[in-house]
């Protein structure tokens, strides 16, 4: 049945040689944890993008709930927490995939780094991982603030005042994230803006342009 | 399957082969049912979260205390009350109305004032063109005392649940009209 469909659309479009292209090639040996079990370090890139996904999709799931909105948006996550069916769930995924994916992308960086995968010529792919890297801090730092509550609302005058410690330019980019002078209503509705529209366009950008490049060149060789 | 049966056709089939699986397809059911165990560990909560409205037990309304029974006439009156209703995470008071008069018989009745063909809101002799009979002014629907759908609109009037307690006229859930024939 799926074969015949598959088959009915390839005939038209031919569609095989897309996802070949895409799905179909070898994995060398030094890669393959089935030959060398050391070599499962290869897959923390593989999991940082599938913890991506899972946060990309429940995070368009938790928006069907969420408000940004300095009087509503603590009640609406809470709403969604404890009244809706598997809201915890969904929302426990956001909240430890979020921790997860800088682990995730912290052990691929390591491993990149320690087989000296960032050297020539692939240079250029290790900036736009470092990229991604400030990407994801930024999607950690703009969604922390999202459920309005003490903590995140103490963490982000933290943070700000961090920015704020940049000098020259300091207080002019604290006052352009907080989107005013103080902590509140704009500078909720900016981190949510920020976090949902912003970065993830900027993030899947560079992803793409990450796995191009890993195609174009390969893994890198054996120790 | 049967060995029998093997035997009798062994003369033009391959022996042995036939209902074996292949180490390809064998890994293809194997790989795919892996991911598409861990796609619906993933997908399934999400998709139960968004649809839960749906699957949401409606509430039996509470009924609110509108107006004494005393004031009720012959003639179609605009009464309104306060709902108290909870949306989600919002907690809001809504004001509805309901035009209740009393029948030749005496019996109480609400009607909703909510117009059946694009919901508008319609009124009782509002429109000098339409004497005696509810006019929608949107699109020139009306109907009769009982609510009856005489132009425009599909059905009759919505009514309330109405409930008579202490000489109070207390009105619930709207529900389709009973009246109209």
């Amino acid at each position: 049945m799926l074969k015949s469909v598959y088959n009915w659309v390839d005939e038209r479009l031919d569609i095989t040689p897309i996802w070949r292209d895409v799905a179909d090639h070898e994995v060398p040996e030094h890669v393959n944890p089935a030959h060398h079990f050391s070599a499962f370090v290869y897959c923390f890139g593989g999991l940082t993008f599938f913890i991506t996904v899972i946060q990309i999709l429940s995070g368009m799931f938790l928006t069907m709930y969420y408000v940004p909105d300095i009087i509503n948006a603590y009640a609406s996550v809470e709403f969604l927490q404890t009244k809706v069916a598997f809201g915890q769930i969904v929302r426990g995924m956001h909240h430890w995939g979020a921790s997860l994916v800088i682990v995730m992308m912290f052990l691929h960086t390591l491993r990149v780094f320690f087989t000296g995968s960032y050297k020539a010529p692939r240079e250029m792919n290790w900036v736009v991982g470092m990229l991604i890297f400030f990407v994801m801090i930024g999607l950690g730092l703009t969604g922390y603030l999202l459920p309005w509550d003490n903590k995140s609302y103490f963490a982000t005058k933290v943070t700000l005042e961090i920015a704020n410690s940049v000098p020259v330019l300091g207080p002019i980019i604290k006052e352009l994230l907080q989107g005013g002078t103080i902590v509140g209503a704009q500078t909720l509705t900016r981190f949510f803006a920020i976090h949902v529209f912003f970065l993830p366009a900027v993030l899947l950008i560079l992803l793409v342009g990450h796995f191009i490049m890993i195609r174009r060149q390969g893994i890198s060789g054996p120790l | 399957m049967s060995n029998q049966h093997d035997q009798h056709e062994s003369s033009h089939r391959p022996p042995n082969r036939r209902k074996e699986m292949s180490r390809r397809q064998f890994l293809t059911y194997t790989l795919g049912g892996a991911t598409a165990y861990m796609a619906g560990g993933v997908v399934l909560p999400m998709l139960r979260f968004a649809v839960d409205p749906v699957l949401h037990k409606k509430t039996e309304g509470n009924f609110v205390k509108v107006v004494e029974v005393s004031k009720i006439t012959d003639e179609p009156q605009e009464f309104s009350f306060e709902l108290h209703q909870q949306d989600g995470w919002y907690a809001s008071t809504a004001s509805l109305t309901a035009w209740i008069r009393k029948d030749e018989s005496g019996k109480i009745y609400a009607l909703s004032p909510i117009c059946k063909h694009l919901g508008c809101t319609v009124g009782w002799n509002n429109d000098k063109g339409f004497p005696n009979e509810y006019h929608c002014p949107c699109h020139g629907a009306q109907y009769t005392k009982d609510g009856k759908n005489l132009a425009v609109a599909p059905k009759p009037l919505d009514e309330y649940k109405v409930k008579i307690d202490k000489d109070w006229v207390y009105l619930g859930d709207i529900v389709p009209n009973t009246r109209a024939k």
